[in-house]
């Protein structure tokens, strides 16, 4: 488990442990070397995408123009402030709840070639057997922490889908993102379900208890 | 119908309180704002406390992020969470306060609606069946206001206005729960709610949360208040010492569920159990449910017929 990974400080007081990849990655076998509960800083560009774009792209049939093969996507909305002809300055990019988006998983890795998913609060069980698959993963961001996430943004670099914002497609350069977490890997392991087996087995024993 | 922006000339008592209703609609843009960029103190201890009780190293890294995000956020004059939230106000309005609420209403809304486009902010409201964003974070109903009168509350001027502003993310507004037991139920039962509720959860809402609790009233009061309960500053307890030994006991028993701090394991799953509670009718015990992620955004103001404002948390 993950804990037997840290040292007595953690790894953000030292900055140990954290593994450094660049994405969209070229090898997309290459996150299955990845295990829950390892972590990562990523560079090169991460791709913001949310309820909408998914919902045009899936439901709808409309083919983004980006190329997401091999791409990391963050679950996000960001705050922007329009600059004209496409171009939007970040303003507060943060990331939102994973679990509402589950379905397009299989969609995103089958049709798409993504293979990392970062978000918040896991996907569920369903996307477990589709990492397994395609050699995917599931990075736990610390939600709510989109001031720290900004700075760690540098530039928003192509914009799709621009009549759904604030949820478009978006392309992020960035640079020392993270830390993440791997909380769901490629080997059918879920930080989330071992978490959430405890709670319940707690929760029986509370009850009895209350 | 809900409340129009159409309204009437203004009356004399109008006009003798433009200022306060100026004061009100910057009152609204400003409380909005600072609730997004700086946590109230009581939280960020509640966060430090948390951190320093963690042993796992995960969870205490968790949590030393969300506190370097909080001195982030203000060093950079930036939002704590990219969330703008749906916006909700909570008003108390002072026994002599001579405001036409209709204009503070309208006022507020304004308000909102600058703080969006000024700043800007993400617009997150929209058309429930249509899904069209309005662009404002305003719209039907929106933002959502609560008004109540406190005749003789203690620290509100008789004659003021005060706003609470609650920015509330999705995450966690989408974590709400509604049961309606019945007295044969027991108090076991709204407990037991309460604890299913926080594991239903999981690591949705961005634990640790607040966890906001409406007990008793109706359906639609108990809601408010659960979300009123959201509002109450971390440390305090009920007035009501039955109750305030019900949140006791939750608050300890959520913390020995094990979810931690983004619900990924740790010692702090709630930062606090809030409730606030109506009586009820003798058939029926509603209990509401409304989590708070750790970031628990609020700020309020002060407002007086003669539009001093006064800006707190």
């Amino acid at each position: 488990m993950a804990s037997e990974r840290y040292d007595e400080t953690t790894a953000h007081e030292t900055g140990a442990n954290e593994r450094r990849l660049t994405f969209p990655v070229t090898d997309l076998d290459a996150l299955r070397t990845l295990h829950a509960g390892d972590r990562l800083r990523l560079e090169g560009h991460v791709i913001g995408i949310r309820d909408a774009t998914q919902i045009a792209i899936f439901d709808r049939g409309e083919m983004p123009r980006m190329d997401l093969t091999g791409a990391a996507v963050l679950h996000t909305a960001p705050n922007v402030r329009a600059l004209g002809e496409g171009r939007y300055e970040k303003l507060c990019i943060g990331t939102t709840t994973s679990a509402r988006m589950d379905r397009f998983t299989r969609g995103l890795m089958e049709q798409y070639g993504v293979r990392a998913i970062i978000g918040k609060g896991g996907l569920l069980a369903d996307s477990l057997p589709v990492l397994q698959e395609f050699g995917g993963v599931y990075l736990a961001v610390t939600g709510g922490a989109a001031a720290l996430e900004t700075t760690q943004i540098e530039a928003i670099e192509e914009v799709e889908f621009e009549e759904l914002m604030p949820e478009c497609l978006w392309k992020f350069r960035v640079r020392d993102f993270g830390p993440l977490v791997v909380a769901m890997d490629s080997h059918g392991t879920s930080l989330y379900e071992a978490v959430t087996a405890k709670a319940r087995d707690k929760l029986a024993e509370l009850v009895a208890r209350l | 119908m809900p409340p129009s922006s159409d309204t009437r000339p203004p009356s004399a008592r109008d006009v003798a309180c433009t200022a306060a209703y100026v004061a009100v609609e910057e009152a609204a843009k400003q409380t909005y704002l600072r609730a997004l960029k700086v946590l109230p103190p009581d939280l960020k201890e509640a966060l430090v406390r948390a951190r320093a009780n963690e042993t796992d190293p995960g969870a205490r890294s968790f949590l030393d992020i969300m506190l370097e995000n909080v001195a982030v956020a203000e060093r950079d004059d930036n939002l704590v969470c990219q969330d703008t939230g749906t916006v909700v106000f909570w008003l108390e309005v002072g026994e002599d306060c001579p405001l036409n609420l209709a204009r503070v209403s309208a006022a507020v809304k304004k308000g909102v609606e600058r703080a969006t486009l000024e700043h800007p902010l993400r617009p997150n409201a929209v058309h429930p069946v249509t899904r069209k964003n309005t662009g404002t974070n305003t719209g039907r109903y929106l933002p959502a206001m609560h008004y109540e009168s406190v005749a003789g509350h203690t620290g509100l001027p008789a004659d003021a206005l005060k706003l609470h502003c609650l920015p509330k993310g999705s995450g966690s507004e989408n974590m709400s729960f509604l049961r309606m037991f019945v007295p044969a139920d027991g108090v076991r039962a709204v407990k037991r709610f309460v604890l299913e509720c926080i594991v239903e959860a999981g690591p949705k809402p961005c634990p640790p949360t607040v966890v906001g609790v409406g007990l008793g009233g109706t359906a639609d009061l108990c809601a408010a208040l659960a979300k009123k309960a959201v509002l109450r500053p971390l440390g305090t307890r009920s007035d009501d010492p039955a109750v305030a030994a019900l949140e006791d006991e939750l608050l300890a028993a959520a913390n020995e569920l094990g979810i931690g701090p983004m619900g990924l394991g740790g010692r702090t799953t709630a930062l606090a159990v809030n409730i606030e509670w109506a009586h009820t009718h003798i058939t029926q015990n509603p209990v509401s449910v409304n989590l708070q992620c750790w970031a628990a955004r609020r700020a309020s103001a002060v407002v007086t017929p003669a539009g001093e404002v006064t800006y707190g948390f």
